[in-house]
């Protein structure tokens, strides 16, 4: 398990190409990455992520740590960037390998809620005519715990 | 204690972190002893259901002791992923 945090851009093919290689016991990979969406037609500049640094590390150990036990992943990876992005760039991504693939799939989907509103991260959006905005979290994204 | 502040807590607040010395024994009464101080705190404190808290880097509620605490966080609901 890899639980990186970072503000550096990351190589999403690269990291997928290493998670998914080298076991024999595996018989699904499944990846997911978060991208800046400019949902105003062009208006957004950019991005920012604020972290808690010291509780980001540590809050992503504990959830990847769940999805590994209760999936009984042979592996998961999660990276996740804070700092200033433009629109199209990765912000962050997992990976679950299992067995099986819906395991992987229910794994990956259990660390993106999670990540969601359990890991101490905030957006604010830049708008191309200098208005900056915090983005609120929704009411879907807590209520979507409650089916774990 | 530490007390550290983020996102547009720490905006409304001004600051990001700042030493406190305290007698509260839970979150809710640092809260009160914060608002207490200033119009920037108050504000900031108005909504407790829109703020979320942290003692030494686990998330806890409102009610939770700061006993011994080293470091208390607050921000508003995270948006990660």
């Amino acid at each position: 398990m890899r639980v990186i945090v970072q503000e550096a851009p990351f190589d999403f093919g690269a990291e997928a190409e290493v998670f998914a290689s080298g076991r024999h016991d595996m018989g699904a990979v499944v990846t997911f990455t978060g991208v800046v969406r400019d949902f105003g037609g062009g208006g957004l500049d950019a991005m920012e992520i604020e972290h808690y640094p010291g509780m980001t590390q540590k809050a992503l150990e504990k959830i990847a740590t769940e999805a590994v036990e209760r999936w009984s992943l042979g592996d998961a990876l999660v990276i996740h960037r804070y700092g200033r992005m433009e629109p199209g760039e990765k912000i962050m991504m997992v990976a679950t390998a299992a067995p099986h693939r819906k395991d992987a799939f229910e794994a990956a989907e259990y660390l993106m809620d999670y990540l969601k509103s359990r890991a101490p991260f905030w957006k604010k959006e830049h708008s191309v005519d200098g208005e900056t905005d915090w983005v609120a979290a929704k009411d879907e994204d807590e209520d979507a715990l409650t089916r774990w | 204690m530490d007390v550290l502040y983020f996102a547009w807590v720490r905006e409304r607040i001004g600051l990001p972190k700042e030493r406190v010395e305290t007698t509260a024994s839970t979150v809710a009464e640092l809260v009160d002893e914060l608002r207490a101080r200033e119009d920037r705190y108050d504000v900031a404190f108005s909504d407790l259901s829109a703020l979320r808290v942290a003692v030494d880097q686990e998330l806890t509620d409102f009610d939770a002791s700061i006993a011994g605490a080293r470091e208390v966080a607050f921000f508003p609901p995270m948006t990660g992923g």
